[in-house]
């Protein structure tokens, strides 16, 4: 099966018009050493239905579809209402590109901007751009943004910060010498104490996240004096989804907000495609990375949309441009904006109130087995983290039995924290659900 | 003419709503007692209240303002908007795909990994090289990928001195933006007579304080670099490494490796080359493709299989690192996997045998009508310039872009590459038939015409769209980002 | 094309007026024509000191950014704000109103390497179409 049109008598019209009698003559300029002789070694060619059989069996093989999960950790178990995958599948939107010609690309022009006026009423932040790759990679831009700032060489970022989007910092960091240095933890949330001890004036900014990645709620206005003190860019990094419900980081000083998207109506579809939300103060606006789309009129006086400030975007800048970020998630951005109309202003809240009920049912229950305790006395949103009377890769191992997934063991990233386990809920998870997994856990104790 | 869509939130009505919720199954309690009240928010945040009804209207007729590939030709040059098939989204919509968490335990995922790994041999197969990491999430973040293992590279051999990476002047602006970003300075390479590389430019900026080349072959000018051995043995001989911006590479699949071309490193775009949607915009995937000796510094996770089960592998001290969360755009993976099986070897092959010969097609239909700035067969796509056109009546590019838009069809990359003025990029790709490459022709053809005898016409386009020419200029100096409730 | 008399300019475009010993700098109508409509000027603060042909901000029109460059060295005394909210001055008044900033000039002799009005406008005629 290969999607060609031309069939032979095609190729020799036009092969005739070209004026050669051959495509092979076509290829006349590469150095015959470099022509690539014989086959590739791939498997042959499927027809339609061999390949919808073969991509099933694949599919089949990911057992972990079947099982109950309250692993959170950065991707979460969110219902996609059936309203997402209808708007995705209209191919209007998902065999488009980058809008650049915004007379026929009004769909995504305006899809973008009523993204981005969504993502500005979350965060309360003044701009929100078109979408990075996914939040730990628009936290990694933010800390760039920043050091451009403030022409400060180092970042100060939580430990209880997503260890993947801290390992996706340093990554970016290391390449413009920022260096990074991480401060410690107390009780489950940011230890001010060590963040103040290792805030000066050379220090770029300071990232955090709300609610952080055990699931508890920091002390952002504590932390935020302080980062405000310093001249540091103060950074939040926010699962969107508590913001139906919670107050919006622009009210506590953030500068930069960045978060994962993934829960606005993208499954999790093994970690990815993703949302990256990144959503900025007025004052960091040309600093921006990314697309961004403005409302304008046309030579009739019509209301339209078009891509602006692109004097920050690679395609002009080139080497100065703010990033070098081309293609993004927009897709993922669409589901966004479709998932939040479907939510609305009171869904939202709901959802929230849901989850946070749920988590605070399944926390209650859990610490009244012998030999579990709730790990620290933090508020939490939809997640926390327990301690376990044992190694928490055994209690996940243990709960496999009965097709649950117990949670995340915290020990594979912090080593000090084996027998810590991290428990997502969403309202998708059950009474029943939940006391399946507290009856599993107790059969442990 | 199509009528203009309110915005979600101007049809927005207080205590709407499409969406439902079971009813809670546990004891509730009361939200202050669960969070601290000053962490709850004071005002709600202003989202739209719209029936479903409502919403799906809104989102449909939305959908009809925008051209897509499925709507019309789409010869975007350097984009490679071709057919994506649509068994690569049934395959992407699989629930054993969709509904797996990225940390469930590998025994539970075996299927998303095994097709990974495959992935990664299909890749480097293709490239000519030995190792794939999977993890960048589109092109311009693979080329991040692929400069930081250069940079890694040097570094381990504790050669500190190079600081700059030499780039075309026909290259993408993804490249000195790349670059940029890992750290270098960017040094310019002129274009040559032929449109390839400058040689002698590249002998004299070739020294020890260049880390390497970024190369696109064929380039932006469709042209295939005749140099390309002169090339990789002056830049390897002088130290530096070979990047491979695979944005081109539809031209030469199965036909030319870049791996056998000398290249170190190089960046696929699986929605350029491999029939993924381009989803307005994204998510793209950009696997990093390296040889075996930068193979310690590739992006943490790849697959590895061992003992009969695909695992992932994050043992890599010298890594560059993460280039994202988890493991790279899964879904994408998938439906570039499922075109892979779809095509085969032969079928990979005459994808691009066929992209090439549409290309030359094109350019020989319309070649009497537009200046041709490098006159050579060309690769997937070419660059043409309508500069006696703009002369003697005035007509620009932007102009017969917005013209080709009446006739329902997207117009090719405006002004790009920079060097060449006026610039038209257009790449048909090969799941084109003749007859649209005709319907196409013919269009520029006509266009050509109408600049002589009704340049107005031209100049105003378009006519038949549901908005004419934005103002661009107005949008950047007010800037109206963001919607308000009126007050 | 306009080429005041009373104005000096640089190969890259900008013009310079002497007042009290001061030199007020700005670019030329050629340039803004070149560039199209301008939607954002960003200039250094009052006291930056800037050196003869050494960059001291940028132009930006929709889809391109230019660099402006100092004619001559000294320290900028004055910048002009009200192009924070009306770029298109630059298009619209590029020797009046669009001006940029006002150099306390430290080697008034260096006024002597620039163009005068009839040579600028031989270079844009020979340089342009």
């Amino acid at each position: 099966m290969n999607f060609l049109p031309n069939t032979d008598k095609d190729r020799e019209e036009m092969l005739k018009v070209i004026g050669v009698s051959s495509v092979e003559e076509l290829f006349g300029d590469i150095p015959p050493e470099l022509r690539f002789k014989g086959d590739l070694k791939l498997p042959p060619a499927l027809s339609e239905f061999e390949l919808a059989r073969h991509m099933e069996e694949l599919a089949a093989k990911n057992t972990a579809q079947d099982y109950v999960s309250f692993i959170g950790a950065g991707a979460y178990d969110h219902y996609i209402p059936a309203v997402v995958g209808h708007v995705l599948g209209r191919s209007e939107f998902y065999t488009a590109y980058t809008p650049y010609q915004p007379e026929i690309s009004q769909a995504v022009l305006q899809s973008i901007y009523e993204y981005q006026t969504m993502i500005c009423e979350l965060t309360g932040m003044d701009a929100a751009n078109a979408s990075m790759y996914d939040g730990a990679s628009a936290a990694a831009e933010s800390v760039t943004i920043a050091a451009g700032l403030t022409r400060r060489k180092r970042a100060l970022v939580s430990k209880t910060v997503h260890p993947e989007t801290r390992a996706v910092i340093s990554t970016y960091a290391d390449a413009r010498d920022i260096v990074v240095e991480e401060i410690d933890y107390t009780q489950g949330v940011t230890d001010v104490e060590s963040l103040a001890a290792k805030l000066g004036d050379d220090v770029a900014c300071v990232v955090i996240q709300q609610p952080n990645f055990f699931g508890a709620l920091e002390p952002v206005d504590e932390i935020s004096a302080k980062v405000k003190q310093s001249g540091a860019a103060f950074i939040v990094s926010v699962n969107p989804m508590t913001l139906g419900l919670l107050r919006p980081p622009a009210e506590y000083g953030a500068d930069i907000v960045v978060g994962e998207g993934q829960v606005f109506g993208s499954p999790m579809a093994f970690g990815g495609p993703y949302l990256g939300i990144l959503a900025v103060t007025h004052k960091l606006l040309r600093r921006m990375p990314g697309r961004l789309v403005g409302m304008t009129t046309d030579d009739q006086g019509n209301r339209g949309f078009v891509l602006t400030l692109q004097t920050r975007e690679q395609h002009i800048r080139r080497e100065r441009a703010t990033s070098n970020i081309c293609s993004n998630q927009a897709l993922n951005a669409l589901a966004a904006v479709v998932y939040l109309s479907w939510a609305g202003k009171q869904g939202l809240r709901e959802i929230g109130e849901q989850c946070v009920q749920k988590a605070a049912y399944l926390a209650g229950k859990i610490s009244e087995i012998d030999g579990f305790s709730l790990a620290w006395e933090a508020p939490f949103f939809n997640e926390f983290a327990i301690k376990c009377p044992v190694d928490a890769e055994q209690v996940l191992e243990a709960l496999l039995e009965q097709n649950i997934l117990a949670g995340y063991p915290l020990g594979r990233a912090y080593p000090e924290l084996k027998q810590y386990l991290l428990i997502a809920v969403t309202e998708k998870r059950t009474k029943q659900e939940m006391d399946a997994l507290v009856a599993g856990l107790e059969g442990l104790a | 003419m199509r009528r203009p869509e309110p915005l979600i939130f101007e049809i927005s009505k207080p205590g709407r709503k499409a969406y439902s919720l079971p009813a809670l199954d546990v004891p509730a309690k009361s939200i202050d007692e669960l969070l601290p009240q000053g962490e709850l928010r004071k005002q709600p945040a202003e989202l739209p209240e719209v029936s479903e009804v409502d919403l799906v209207r809104h989102f449909t007729r939305l959908s009809q303002l925008n051209h897509g590939v499925d709507i019309g030709f789409y010869p975007l040059g350097s984009c490679t908007m071709k057919y994506n098939p649509k068994i690569n989204e049934y395959a992407a919509n699989l629930p054993g795909f969709n509904r797996i968490h990225p940390y469930v335990p590998e025994d539970l995922a075996q299927g998303a990994l095994q097709l990974m790994y495959e992935l990664q041999y299909y890749l480097a197969e293709i490239a000519g090289m030995d190792h794939v990491s999977l993890q960048p999430a589109a092109g311009a973040h693979g080329e991040l990928a692929g400069i930081l293992i250069i940079r890694a590279y040097h570094r381990s051999r504790n050669d500190l001195k190079r600081t700059k990476i030499l780039i075309p002047d026909s290259a993408h602006g993804t490249n000195p933006a790349s670059a940029a970003l890992a750290g270098y300075t960017v040094v310019e390479l002129p274009t040559d007579e032929r449109g390839g590389v400058d040689v002698e430019a590249l002998e004299a900026a070739m020294d020890e304080t260049v880390a390497g080349l970024m190369l696109t072959n064929p380039n932006t000018l469709g042209l295939f670099d005749e140099n390309i051995q002169r090339i990789e043995k002056i830049v390897h001989d002088r130290g530096g490494l070979l990047y491979y911006d695979g944005a081109n590479a539809n031209a030469i699949l199965g036909i030319s490796r870049p791996g056998d071309m000398g290249f170190d490193v190089l960046h696929f775009n699986l929605h350029k080359t491999f029939g993924t949607p381009h989803g307005g915009g994204g998510p793209g995937s950009g696997p990093v493709a390296v040889k075996d000796f930068l193979e310690p510094f590739l992006p943490v996770p790849t697959v590895v299989y061992e003992d009969g089960k695909y695992r992932l592998n994050y043992d890599r001290p010298h890594t560059i690192g993460q280039m994202k969360s988890f493991y790279g755009n899964f879904l994408v993976m998938v439906k570039a996997y499922a075109y892979i099986r779809s095509l085969g070897p032969d079928g990979l092959r005459q994808a691009s045998r066929d992209a090439v010969l549409n290309a030359n097609y094109l350019l020989s239909r319309v070649r009497d009508y537009y200046d041709v700035p490098y006159d050579r067969y060309c690769k997937h796509e070419f660059v043409v310039a309508p500069l006696k056109i703009k002369k003697e009546t005035g007509v620009r590019t932007l102009d017969i872009s917005k013209r080709l838009l009446d006739y329902g069809v997207h117009p090719p990359t405006n002004y790009f590459p920079l060097i060449v003025d006026e610039a038209l990029m257009i790449e048909p790709t090969e799941t084109e038939s003749k007859e649209t490459l005709d319907y196409f022709a013919d269009a520029l053809i006509a266009i050509a015409k109408e600049a002589y005898e009704d340049p107005d016409k031209v100049k105003s386009a378009p006519h038949t769209t549901v908005v004419g020419r934005l103002d661009e200029a107005g949008a950047a100096r007010n800037l109206n980002i963001r919607w308000r409730k009126p007050e | 094309m306009n080429y005041p008399e009373d104005l000096k300019y640089t190969k890259e475009h900008e013009w310079v007026k002497v007042e009290n010993g001061k030199a007020r700098v700005g670019i030329t109508a050629y340039a803004q024509d070149q560039l199209g409509d301008v939607v954002f000027v960003e200039l250094p603060e009052v006291g930056t000191e800037v050196k003869a042909g050494a960059m001291f901000g940028t132009v930006e029109s929709v889809k391109a950014v230019s660099d402006v460059y100092a004619p001559v060295s000294g320290t900028i005394v004055e910048v002009n704000e009200a192009l924070n909210d009306a770029p298109e001055l630059v298009n619209e008044e590029p020797y009046e109103g669009g001006w940029m900033i006002v150099i306390e000039m430290s080697d008034p002799a260096e006024l002597d390497n620039l163009m005068d009005s009839a040579d600028y406008q031989k270079m844009v005629e020979e340089g342009g179409e």
